[in-house]
């Protein structure tokens, strides 16, 4: 099936004062396929929104294409761009709700723009809250709501007009841990009912590892990685993207950590990454009791990514150091390992 | 002694005229002016109507009329007045340099409100697929309200000072009663009343701008 968004060659510069100008997106090629949920990850400045306000042609690219739906954004007209916007929902890290209109005013305005009649906009504003679970906040203005109800109505508001595409710029990053999960839940619903493509930008691991099911990495403006949330954590290909998963996933003890652990542990420190994959972690048990080593867990975890576990475990082994290299060597043939800090030097 | 029994009506027509010219000047350059903030906020770079050309020439033009002391600006102008109006004198010619000289003192008012709207909402607007000028008076306009309100209000006390200007030049009204009846005669009982009238005035229009605004703001 072919794509429903499609980046080709996609490139966006800014110009800047006096000749200076950023490239915020540069060539990028990427396919979102139909009804899937993907998260575009990476550190500020990497080009995250400008990629995603592509999509709804906020953005028109200054070089390459960007087709929605068999629709190239760039060729589109005053009409065209306002029959592709209404196909493209968008909710905001800020909610971005009028504070002049009640929620069933600000859920009812997409519909009011399509030009939709009194009645069926009336029983389409109820139909969305209810949706939502916010039916008995239609009469009341926005700065009244809590952060996680104005998410909601940005939500109802976004999907009025049964946009194929759902984007989400940081929608959960004001809110706190719980509303969080209510609203990804919602997303994920969402996806699940109404078979609505999403993407997400976010920064947060739980977000991705949550409901995303594919995930693209930017650095710089390029699209770095791309694939299946769970391999591309799993075995990230790019420095920046191990970078990225370290700093999210605190897959190995940071400098200041291996620090305070060296006040105890004294020996040969090894990380061990644990993967979806039962025999190797059966593997990983023998290998630890047909050496003679003695092996101390320091620090490190094992939680789930996409339904399946990963994580990693960090491991002070000490010993005679040949059989503590034969026992790093057994392991490697299973699992990523790295020894990350050698013997102290007492 | 003060004859009230002949200068009550007088008063009375000069209260009158204020209030016409007050009114007219509000109303015709309350809906200019807003054409020119709306036009100043929106050309600027980076804004709903970008154009650079446009906003340099706007902004030039208000920075060069605004300073211009009022009752000066009544008499250079007069050439145009007489073409518009067909005269220069009297209460209604007046309506053309307060009408004028109002409308950009809003326009730059207005600006300043429409800055202070969350770009993020118009945004949210725009991926709606809202067309630029229904953006324009269907959020950008409505969500500045509160803040549009109390400026008009603040106007609206700059253009009572401006008919009292205006009459000392032919437009009547109470500027011109305190002026002729109060000072030359040096009679200070009859300015007295005529400045009680005028901060009353002021007063009623201050309160109703606050209560309007505050209801806007109630969200």
């Amino acid at each position: 099936m072919a794509p429903v968004i499609s980046f080709r060659g996609a490139t966006k510069a800014f110009p800047g004062p006096r000749g200076s100008g950023v490239l915020a997106v540069d060539h990028v090629d990427l396919d979102i396929e139909d009804g899937e949920i993907t998260g575009v990850i990476g550190y500020s400045g990497a080009g995250k929104s400008t990629l995603v306000r592509m999509i709804n042609a906020l953005e028109l690219p200054t070089a390459g294409t960007i087709a929605v739906g068999g629709r190239v954004t760039g060729e589109l007209g005053e009409r065209g761009l306002r029959e592709l916007r209404s196909e493209v929902g968008m909710i905001f890290q800020q909610f971005n709700l009028f504070s002049s209109r009640t929620v069933a005013g600000n859920v009812g305005y997409p519909l009011r723009i399509a030009g939709w009649p009194g009645e069926r906009r009336r029983q389409r504003v109820a139909e969305l809250l209810d949706f939502v679970g916010i039916s008995d906040k239609a009469r009341q203005f926005p700065p009244q709501l809590s952060g996680g109800q104005k998410q909601r109505v940005g939500i109802a508001r976004a999907l009025a007009t049964s946009p194929r595409i759902l984007l989400a710029d940081e929608a959960t990053s004001a809110l706190d841990p719980e509303t969080t999960l209510d609203v990804l839940a919602l997303l994920k619903r969402i996806n699940r009912e109404l078979g609505t493509t999403i993407v997400v930008i976010t920064h947060e691991m739980e977000v991705v590892s949550s409901i995303c099911d594919k995930v693209a990495v930017m650095e710089r403006g390029r699209v770095i990685e791309h694939g299946p949330v769970y391999d591309v954590f799993a075995d990230p290909q790019e420095p920046a993207t191990r970078r990225f998963v370290h700093s999210v996933l605190h897959d190995r003890p940071s400098d200041e950590t291996l620090a305070r652990l060296r006040e105890h542990f004294a020996g040969r420190m090894v990380t061990v990454w644990v993967r979806d994959d039962a025999g190797a972690r059966a593997a990983l048990s023998g290998a630890l009791a047909a050496h003679d080593v003695h092996s101390t867990i320091v620090y490190g975890g094992i939680r789930e990514l996409a339904e399946k576990p990963f994580g990693s475990i960090t491991f002070e082994l000490t010993g005679d150091d040949g059989a503590i290299d034969a026992l790093v060597a057994d392991l490697a043939a299973h699992t990523r390992v790295e020894e990350i800090a050698a013997r102290m030097v007492s | 002694m003060t004859d009230w029994g002949q200068l009550t009506p007088i008063l009375w027509l000069s209260f009158q005229q204020t209030v016409y010219m007050v009114f007219w000047t509000m109303l015709i350059a309350g809906l200019l002016g807003l054409a020119l903030g709306v036009a100043l906020y929106a050309s600027r770079r980076g804004r709903l109507l970008q154009n650079a050309p446009a906003f340099h020439v706007l902004n030039v033009l208000v920075n060069i009329i605004r300073p211009i002391p009022f009752i000066i600006f009544i008499t250079a102008i007069g050439p145009l007045t007489l073409l518009v109006m067909g005269t220069t004198i009297g209460t209604r010619s007046v309506l053309f340099p307060m009408s004028a000289m109002a409308t950009f003192f809003i326009g730059r008012i207005v600006e300043q409100n429409l800055v202070s709207v969350d770009p993020g909402v118009i945004e949210a607007a725009r991926s709606m697929g809202a067309s630029r000028f229904r953006i324009i008076w269907s959020v950008l306009v409505p969500e500045a309200l509160g803040p549009l309100i109390l400026g008009y209000t603040f106007i609206f006390v700059a253009v009572v000072d401006m008919s009292a200007m205006a009459g000392y030049v032919g437009g009547g009204g109470l500027g011109n009663f305190a002026i002729s009846y109060g000072y030359q005669q040096f009679n200070w009982p009859v300015t007295l009343v005529t400045v009680v009238i005028i901060i009353v005035i002021v007063q009623v229009a201050q309160l109703l701008g606050n209560w309007l605004a505050r209801r806007a703001l109630r969200r």
